[in-house]
């Protein structure tokens, strides 16, 4: 058995069968403990090893050859892979706790595969195909039945569409640069197509409207999904661009462009995520900075620092970002929208859940003890050893996610006087939050915990891990 | 092939993809759709070998009928764009003006595309270049797909110059179909009853 037939065809042919189950709670079991499997197996015996239970011997081959190219998924991607289904796993179960798996847990299980599917197959710039397929997949995900498609969806779509033909087009035009000698002029071209493509993966400012509005219309649960996953997966892909070209790794451009890339897009995102009115607006805005924060750690002059923060950053997002929508879609189905004029006072009502979406807001914002803070207070030291400036927005940024989640503080204890508290949420929906917080500020308390099993991310990179 | 019938391809799609903006008749949008495929096959076609281009030209043409079908099938008639600028002389002019532009720049790509033919750089700039502005002029989904469709088919036409890898042929040719299979999905939605 090959390792691309384990991690990207099985999960395609079980998602395929998942659909067919008659309850959406068996969905969602099924889903939580095959991709749970997945990321144990991914542990337990990863690619190009062998395993020996009794008399019988395991051992996964990693490439598996598909019309003359090969897909390949070797011992370096270990930890990726055990992340990624450890977080398709936790996303499963949320769907215990708000219903919706059938529309969540079947597709989210191939988007994933083809997103696993991007970072193994040879050559590498093909994964923008497949990020596409992914990106297609998940329109369905995104789209609510019975309802007409809003523009956010519409813009993600055309958005993420268009990163595909511009990032493929550089790479052709690239195919020939790490073998030959250094075409400047040819270079400078690709390099443009390369940046028009990324802009629009990364959603940059400000080809990131979509992502409040898509926020607005769709359900919080699938928005989340997709804004953890793909600007993971893209950030990895992009990490591929620049370990595999030596003109652009070495380019002295690359550094500031991410910086002021990334920053830009944080303190917009910050700062508007301060003004508004909604609470999927605000989840919205707090992902982008989060983005942005991932390129500001891209940015950083020892690379070996920034991988490592950008890759520690994943957990506490993917943790932060699940409860965040867990306890958004909770209040979904009790309010007649996620405006702040209809969410005053549902503390009273919704204790467990306002602390959730309170709590994941600020742990999004670099809030102390909790599971962010220990990585961005190391990537804002970092930065203002760089250039005080720098710092000083980053820390208005942060400041903007501050004041939104004291603002929906406010909202949701903003109760008439002597109304009795109650908790009206579900034991699933308590004791999933109830986790994920705790989860958050473990990691929080114990970051070197983590520090063994993710400090090897960066050797999935040949060049940028070493 | 001919130098002549590649400019006949080329002008055909300047006037189908000019034709996608002006349309509001999704029948003649679909035609149109069809034609601008068969044009931009004929432009792959003096790259890659008549097995691969093929497989654009069905992928294409399975797209639009998918749109096709899913439209025969909707009980509304969609509704008109909404969203300025919505007057044709307005739309003749813009695509005119980016046709010149394109004209004038086509020339200046020859360090990119050593190996390329006029008319085949032409076309696909035109098709990418009407594709982005018919994105930037609408957000009704059936437009929407259909200025994609564009835009794609002017990059594919640039790959096919580049790249001839039966696997890159094999995965456009999927992301056309998804684009397709996304568009019904989405003119389904628009034109479903709101659940009471």
């Amino acid at each position: 058995m090959s390792a691309p037939l384990i991690w990207i065809a099985a999960p395609i042919i079980f998602a395929i069968l998942l659909l067919f189950l008659p309850r959406e709670r068996w969905i969602t079991a099924l889903g939580t403990v095959f991709s749970a499997f997945l990321a144990w197996l991914a542990f337990w015996l990863p690619p190009d090893s062998t395993q020996r239970v009794a008399s019988l011997s395991f051992h996964i081959d990693s490439t598996f050859s598909l019309l003359g190219r090969q897909i390949s998924l070797t011992a370096s991607d270990q930890v990726l892979l055990i992340l990624v289904f450890g977080i398709a796993a936790f996303w499963s179960l949320g769907t215990l706790a708000i219903g919706g798996a059938r529309r969540i847990i079947p597709v989210g299980l191939v988007v994933i595969a083809l997103l696993v599917a991007s970072l193994a197959v040879e050559p590498f710039l093909y994964a923008g195909l497949l990020i596409e397929m992914a990106v297609l997949l998940s329109v369905p995900m995104l789209a609510e039945p019975g309802q007409k498609p809003g523009r956010g969806l519409i813009r993600f779509l055309i958005y993420q569409t268009l990163a595909m033909p511009f990032i493929l087009f550089a790479g052709f035009l690239l195919s020939g640069v790490d073998a030959g000698p250094a075409d400047l002029a040819l270079i400078g071209q690709a390099a443009l197509m390369l940046g028009l493509g990324f802009a629009f993966l990364f959603s940059v400012f400000p080809l990131y409207t979509w992502v409040p509005l898509l926020a607005e219309e769709s359900m919080p649960y699938a928005v989340g999904f997709i804004m953890l996953v793909f600007p993971t997966f893209s950030l990895v892909f992009g990490l591929s661009f620049i370990d595999r070209y030596s003109w652009l790794r070495d380019s002295t451009d690359l550094l500031p462009v991410l910086r002021w890339v990334g920053l830009l897009m944080m303190v917009s995102a910050g700062l508007w995520a301060a003004f508004q009115h909604h609470v999927g607006r605000i989840f919205a805005y707090a992902a982008v900075a989060e983005t942005g924060l991932s390129l500001l750690a891209l940015s950083l002059p020892n690379q070996q620092v920034g991988l490592q923060i950008l890759f520690f950053l994943l957990v506490p997002r993917a943790l932060a970002y699940g409860v965040w929508m867990v306890a958004v879609s909770i209040l979904k189905t009790q309010a007649p929208d996620l405006k702040f004029s209809s969410l005053r006072g549902m503390a009273r009502q919704f204790p467990v859940t306002a602390a959730g979406l309170v709590l994941c807001n600020l742990a999004l914002a670099g809030a102390p003890l909790f599971a962010s803070f220990p990585v961005r207070q190391a990537l804002w030291e970092k930065l203002a050893a760089e250039s005080l400036p720098v710092a000083l927005w980053f820390g208005l940024a942060s400041l903007g996610l501050w004041v939104s989640s004291m603002r929906t503080l406010a909202v949701l204890t903003m109760a008439p006087a002597h109304t009795p508290w109650a908790s009206k949420e579900t034991w699933e929906q308590r004791l999933l939050i109830g986790i994920g917080l705790i989860g958050l500020v473990v990691f929080g308390l114990f970051p070197q915990w983590a520090q063994a099993f993710l400090a090897n991310l960066p050797s999935m990179f040949e060049h940028l891990g070493k | 092939m001919p130098e002549l019938i590649l400019w006949i391809a080329a002008l055909l799609l300047a006037s189908t993809s000019a034709g996608l903006l002006l349309s509001r008749d999704w029948r003649w949008s679909l035609g149109l759709l069809a034609v601008q495929y068969f044009a931009a096959f004929l432009l792959i076609f003096s790259y890659w070998p008549i097995t691969l281009s093929t497989t654009f030209l069905v992928a294409g043409w399975m797209a639009a009928a998918a749109l096709g079908m899913t439209h025969l099938n909707l009980k509304n008639e969609p509704a008109t764009e909404t969203s300025w600028p919505q007057g044709r002389l307005f739309r003749i002019f813009a695509a005119s003006l980016v046709v010149l532009a394109v004209s004038a720049v086509s020339t200046n790509l020859e360090d990119i595309f050593p190996n390329a033919s006029a008319p085949v750089v032409w076309g696909a700039l035109v098709l990418i270049s009407l594709g982005f502005l018919h994105l930037g002029m609408t957000l009704q989904p059936l437009q929407v797909i259909l200025g994609l469709f564009t835009t794609l088919s002017g990059f594919e036409v640039f790959f096919s110059i580049i790249e001839n890898s039966i696997l890159v042929a094999g995965l456009l040719a999927v992301v056309t179909l998804g684009l397709g299979l996304v568009g019904s999905y989405l003119l389904i939605l628009e034109h479903a009853e709101k659940p009471v």
